[in-house]
């Protein structure tokens, strides 16, 4: 392919293996966290902020300041959208779902410049709004999306919203696939393509894991790409873990329809030793004794930056 | 209770098509109850701002924090069932929690619905009240709908209102102003504290024991929360009896923000609560309804009897002098749903 796609490429998977590095730091440090979320999801992320949003650049400190009160209650309190630029109509928005993939977000503001390194050191500390499942004060969350299912009605207002105002800014989604479990997705793609809102991209992290286990044995959803264009919508399903694919699947939306990306991933990317993990302690990982050092050994992702 | 005017023909409809008119961030959301939530005069005359989202509240609701993102006020008109209580956790996380000025509307609220339990919303002060950030009011009256809209327009977080539909009494001369009660009547044995579709009740129980020489006051209150008006507790302190009357559970309403003030404040006072007491209720008109459940005047003056000596010893409260209808307050209809 064309040069420019080179680089591009090769930054966003720097990107990814870099979220996924400082994810596995975080759950190694705080003796567990959400680490599969952000190995699934790491190149869609990555794709997403290197190459598909056009976002204004941050209005929020790098380092943010700890908590002073809940965002619609404290005047002081900072909004989180504001690590993914102002929230002006021209510029897209970025709207994380599942917010319990809080860490791979902080791990993506901090591989694009958005977040200083150093914030992560307050991560998971009482008074610190780097919250492990992040709220709306968080850096890069724009919607208290952690009771899953709901944050994509919000996604599909605000696309309304703009669509009726002829504003140019699109809305960028992430959903998990264990989320359309939940009814409430498929009222919000059925009004999203009654609506036509083409300036809405839905990313699903199409991991096949929830906290049970693999939603094949807790309940299964079947093929969510025949489900989104049932409802309207134009769906395509691609490798998660290819960035280009992604990129190519999110330029070739139709006019007039929502467009849905089921990026299909697995947990353990870039961590083959988390594969040995039975299936409850999959989805948050906290590891036995010795098994971070196993896990690491086992990861080409710390070879791969060593000098 | 003496009405001050003829009633009034689908305020709301027609204040809240001037009040879009008005103002071009104002969009209307509907849940496929476009004209019986009085949004179909809105919907004629500003189509491009009215949006019908279908049978899918959980999602309207998000649908409505997206579009207060974007700087709009959208006001969803539903019945209080399922303005309330089908997106409860979404009202709660979408929209109060970010204090986004998100206006909803609950119609037929409380046994003023011709519909049954599904359709009887009891609890919806209760919910909206207990929720940080959330604005609550009920509307009682023509000049109530008519003259809300400016409190509406300053309030920068979300507001749940109660609203009459349909024929609606003109009961108030002055206009809405919010955290503000009205006395009706005053005096100094007993306060009654009344609410929405029941202060047409209330006035009906209070002009007969007014008649017996007893001292009432009448205060009607419109906003549940902030529940801040010092008339409240100057006026129970002077008499030290109280009843509350609310077309709700005696609980997580009116009943309970009077208790709150009593017991905050250390009032030497003894209050009743009228409303529905701790049970679901079913369909039927709403004059039996509130017959039934003791919301009318009978259960008033009964009350009232647990609090001061003898009032209206010997009147037969089933008997015809009781039976005072109220004037189709709180949107009872004949369009039925």
């Amino acid at each position: 392919m064309e040069d420019h796609r080179d680089d591009w490429t090769s930054a966003a998977m720097r990107v990814a293996d870099g979220i996924r590095r400082l994810a596995f730091e975080l759950a190694v440090e705080h003796e567990g966290g959400y680490l599969i979320q952000a190995c699934s999801s790491a190149e869609i992320l990555a794709t997403l902020y290197v190459r598909l949003m056009n976002l204004g650049p941050s209005s929020a400190p790098p380092l943010p300041a700890p908590f002073t009160g809940v965002p619609g209650s404290s005047p002081r309190s900072r909004w989180g959208g504001g690590w993914n630029g102002p929230d002006d109509p021209a510029w897209d928005r970025f709207v994380l779902s599942p917010t319990h993939y809080s860490t791979a977000l902080y791990a993506t503001l901090v591989e694009t410049d958005r977040l200083s390194s150093e914030a992560l050191e307050e991560y998971g500390k009482d008074g610190s709004v780097l919250e492990m499942i992040g709220a709306e004060h968080s850096p890069g969350v724009e919607v208290t999306g952690g009771s899953l299912g709901q944050a994509l009605s919000v996604a599909v207002g605000r696309a309304l919203a703009r669509k009726q105002r002829g504003n140019q800014g699109h809305i960028w989604v992430l959903i998990s696939d264990g989320e359309t479990q939940e009814g409430q997705t498929w009222e919000a793609l059925q009004s999203a393509a009654a609506f036509g809102l083409d300036n809405l991209t839905v990313m699903v992290d199409a991991n096949r894991w929830q906290v049970d286990g693999p939603m094949d044995r807790v309940m299964p959803v079947g093929s969510l790409c025949a489900k989104a264009i049932a409802f309207g919508c134009s769906a395509v399903e691609v490798d998660g873990h290819d960035v280009s694919a992604i990129a190519d699947a999110a330029t070739s939306a139709e006019p007039g329809r929502p467009r849905v990306i089921v990026c299909a991933t697995h947990p353990w990317t870039g961590f083959p030793g988390l594969r040995r993990r039975d299936d409850a302690s999959v989805h948050f990982v906290r590891f036995g004794p010795g098994e971070a050092d196993m896990i690491r050994a086992s990861s080409q992702l710390f070879e791969r930056t060593q000098p | 209770m003496a009405t001050v005017g003829p009633t009034v023909t689908r305020p709301f409809a027609h204040a809240f098509a001037a009040y879009g008119r008005q103002n071009d961030r104002v969009v209307s959301v509907t849940n496929d109850l476009t004209r019986s939530s009085e949004a179909d005069v809105f919907r004629t005359e500003l189509p491009d701002r009215s949006y019908s989202l279908g049978m899918a509240e959980q999602n309207l609701v998000g649908v409505l924090s997206g579009l207060a993102r974007e700087g709009l006020e959208p006001f969803y008109t539903s019945f209080a069932v399922f303005t309330t209580r089908r997106p409860y956790e979404q009202i709660a996380l979408n929209v109060a929690y970010p204090n986004l000025p998100v206006r909803l509307m609950g119609f037929l609220p409380g046994i003023t619905t011709p519909g049954g339990v599904t359709h009887q919303a009891i609890d919806d002060l209760a919910l909206m009240r207990n929720l940080p950030n959330m604005t609550v009011l009920e509307l009682a009256d023509a000049t109530d709908v008519e003259t809300f809209w400016g409190t509406v327009e300053a309030l920068p977080g979300p507001l749940y209102c109660r609203v009459p539909r349909g024929e609606v009494p003109r009961l108030f001369t002055e206009p809405f102003e919010l955290d503000r009660v009205r006395s009706l009547t005053t005096g100094d044995d007993l306060t009654v504290v009344s609410i929405g579709a029941a202060v047409s009740h209330a006035s009906g129980a209070i002009e007969l024991l007014r008649s017996t020489g007893l001292g009432v006051t009448h205060l009607v209150v419109s906003t549940l929360k902030p529940f801040g008006d010092e008339e409240v507790p100057r006026s129970i302190e002077r008499s030290g009896r109280v009843i509350t009357v609310e077309n709700h559970l005696v609980t997580g309403g009116l009943g309970t923000a009077v208790a709150e003030v009593i017991a905050e404040l250390g009032l030497n006072a003894t209050l009743r609560r009228v409303g529905i007491a701790d049970t679901f209720t079913h369909g039927g008109s709403p004059d039996y309804l509130f017959g039934y459940y003791g919301i009318d005047t009978s259960g008033i003056i009964r009350a009232a009897r647990e609090l001061v000596d003898d009032p209206l010893d010997g009147l037969d409260l089933d008997g015809p002098e009781v039976r005072w209808q109220s004037p189709g307050v709180g949107g009872s209809s004949s369009e039925g749903l």
